[in-house]
């Protein structure tokens, strides 16, 4: 019914992501690591929150707001794997994700570092897209600068 | 309110001296009278994604006819030059070719031509009455401009409804002049609720700016109940005709509105062309926005005199192909004839709207079937973000709009962030209205229907 190209921009784990996703609805604001980024195409809206851990990664990484399919789905696949990084990682990965969502195809994302997010490899094709799937990370972006302030 | 508006009302009358969606007395277009103007668009013949492509997104730009394109080339291949200077033929025959484009333009909307100012855009036609408004309330314009001027007790009214282009500049404009904004809302149906208009519309309002047509909904404002509400309190009524002029036959005289805007490029002609209407004697007096080159009379380094409307209005070079094409577009409109346009149109909106209202988990924003519509209708679907209903139609080769059309405080007031937009015309068939209705049946289904969030 659908085009294997659209199949391949809402794979079932985008589908699963976007339904039922990680890390929504507990903005806690008691962290200085929070970042609010707005599309304004189409008034789409993330704030996210990075809560440092003892242990120099995330205790938790939450976020909350409203989008499409592939924002939603990106968030939730960010606050997940996010939980595991360190601030340094987060940062080198959220540059690795633009390079690759930026290179329509030319790039995939790395199955190994990024895991079921490597699904959002098929936005890189719908230019148009990037910035949805983009948003949560470029959120992260901001929050990192503040966390370091 | 007015029966073009009653949300309730199974078979409303026309509402007279506006557009209207109540079928005209002109012939429909025939199903074979559609196929010989979609001939005359190449574009629509195109696919996209392995479908031919369903163009539904004439409300945000209509495609264009060869002869809205040959009319361009024609002009640059043969008298392409600078309007109103120049002593050469070729100047003279571009500023003859210029005038006569508004000659036309002027005669399609019931105007006269030096009430037809070009502007770049719609909203920059708006823009140039709310600056021209601001330069008057900072003296600007003299004795003659008074009438325009505003201050700390006076009002601007503008509807929950509107685009943003008939938004921001009034609210930029009270800011600046100290005046307070104040909004007609819309009811549940996003539909403008004038039960309190004259609460709203009082003797402080100078000014009244509403759509005739709204973008989102389709709805056709009642014009008349609210020229005649300004009236009573002397208010200038700003029309945005954006979706009015391109799709039916508007008389901007027997409308009565002081001023009104439009686009050339959601009529058929280019881009980078709009038209602002104004009444002769308020264009006179109206101080100018952009200044400069070719809207004056005399200058000297200390100060300058302005040419009357519209020169006073036309700084600096002209879009001067780009209106020459935009008449051309309204020689096509005009020979299909606005009633039948209007006609066709009306029946593809109400097609859209029963068919969208069929389809479980969707949501048909504005008016209901059955009511008033021009040949247009957003609609939400339960748990499915707007982008991904367009990218899922884009793959079907259904081309929409997705997003806040602009109309951010109207989204906020229907309870949504976004919708999707199928909107047709001249050369929109039956057809492509029921492959977009099964492509959204389509969606709902891929996307698993109402049961994800409905962000």
């Amino acid at each position: 019914m659908s085009s294997s190209e659209l199949q391949s921009l809402y794979q079932q784990v985008i589908l699963d992501h976007s339904k039922h996703p990680h890390g929504k609805g507990a903005l806690s604001g008691d962290t200085a690591a929070s970042s609010c980024q707005i599309n304004p195409t189409c008034g789409d809206e993330i704030t996210l929150e990075l809560h440092p851990g003892a242990d120099g990664t995330f205790d938790r990484v939450s976020w909350d707001g409203s989008g499409c399919a592939i924002s939603q789905a990106s968030a939730s696949l960010l606050a997940g794997l996010a939980e595991d990084w360190t601030p340094a990682v987060l940062r080198e990965r959220i540059g690795q994700f633009r390079e690759a969502l930026r290179s329509r195809g030319a790039i995939e994302i790395d199955e190994e570092l990024f895991e079921d997010a490597a699904a959002l490899g098929g936005v890189s094709r719908y230019t148009a897209r990037v910035k949805c799937a983009m948003l949560a990370w470029v959120a992260a972006e901001d929050a990192l600068t503040r966390l370091d302030a | 309110m007015t029966s073009s508006t009653a949300s309730n009302s199974p078979a409303p009358a026309p509402a007279a001296g506006h557009a209207s969606a109540a079928p005209p007395a002109a012939l429909p277009l025939t199903d074979a009278g559609v196929a010989r103007i979609r001939a005359d668009f190449p574009a629509l013949a195109r696919e996209v994604n392995g479908h031919p492509l369903a163009y539904l997104d004439s409300g945000a730009t209509a495609q264009r006819p060869l002869a809205v394109l040959d009319a361009e080339r024609d002009f640059l291949l043969s008298s392409n030059a600078a309007v109103h200077r120049g002593a050469h033929l070729m100047a003279a025959e571009a500023t003859e070719l210029f005038e006569e484009a508004r000659e036309t333009v002027a005669r399609f909307v019931g105007a006269d031509p030096d009430e037809i100012v070009w502007t770049s855009n719609a909203t920059e036609a708006i823009n140039l009455v709310a600056y021209g408004i601001s330069n008057a309330s900072l003296g600007r314009g003299g004795a003659a401009a008074e009438g325009f001027r505003l201050g700390p007790g006076d009002e601007i009214v503008s509807t929950e409804a509107e685009h943003h282009a008939n938004l921001v500049p009034w609210q930029e404009l009270a800011a600046r002049t100290g005046a307070t904004l104040r909004i007609i809302p819309v009811d549940d149906d996003g539909v403008l609720d004038l039960d309190h208009l004259d609460e709203i519309v009082t003797e402080r309002t100078k000014l009244l700016a509403f759509a005739h047509v709204s973008n989102v909904t389709g709805a056709i404002a009642p014009v008349a109940t609210l020229v005649a509400r300004a009236r009573q309190v002397g208010a200038l009524v700003v029309l945005d005709a954006c979706q009015s002029v391109p799709h039916a036959s508007v008389d901007l005289h027997a409308l009565d509105v002081d001023f009104a805007a439009f686009s050339g490029h959601k009529m058929l002609g280019p881009t980078g062309v709009g038209v602002l209407y104004g009444k002769q004697e308020l264009l006179d007096a109206l101080p100018p926005f952009l200044t400069g080159g070719s809207m004056i009379t005399t200058v000297t380094l200390e100060a300058s005199e302005y040419l009357p409307a519209p020169q006073r209005f036309e700084a600096g070079t002209q879009k001067v192909s780009q209106s020459i094409a935009l008449a051309a577009a309204v020689d096509y409109l005009t020979a299909v004839g606005m009633d039948r346009v209007a006609a066709h149109e009306a029946a593809l909106g109400q097609r859209l709207a029963a068919g969208l209202a069929a389809i479980p988990g969707v949501r048909l924003l504005g008016p209901a079937a059955g009511i008033p519509r021009v040949g247009l209708a957003s609609f939400d679907v339960a748990g499915v973000h707007s982008h991904d209903v367009g990218q899922f139609l884009d793959d079907l080769g259904v081309a929409v709009r997705v997003g806040h059309h602009c109309a951010q405080p109207l989204h906020r007031r229907l309870g949504v962030t976004s919708s999707t937009r199928a909107s047709s015309y001249l050369y929109t068939t039956d057809a492509e209205v029921d492959r977009a209705l099964d492509a959204v049946a389509k969606t709902v289904a891929f996307f698993g229907g109402p049961e994800g969030s409905a962000a």
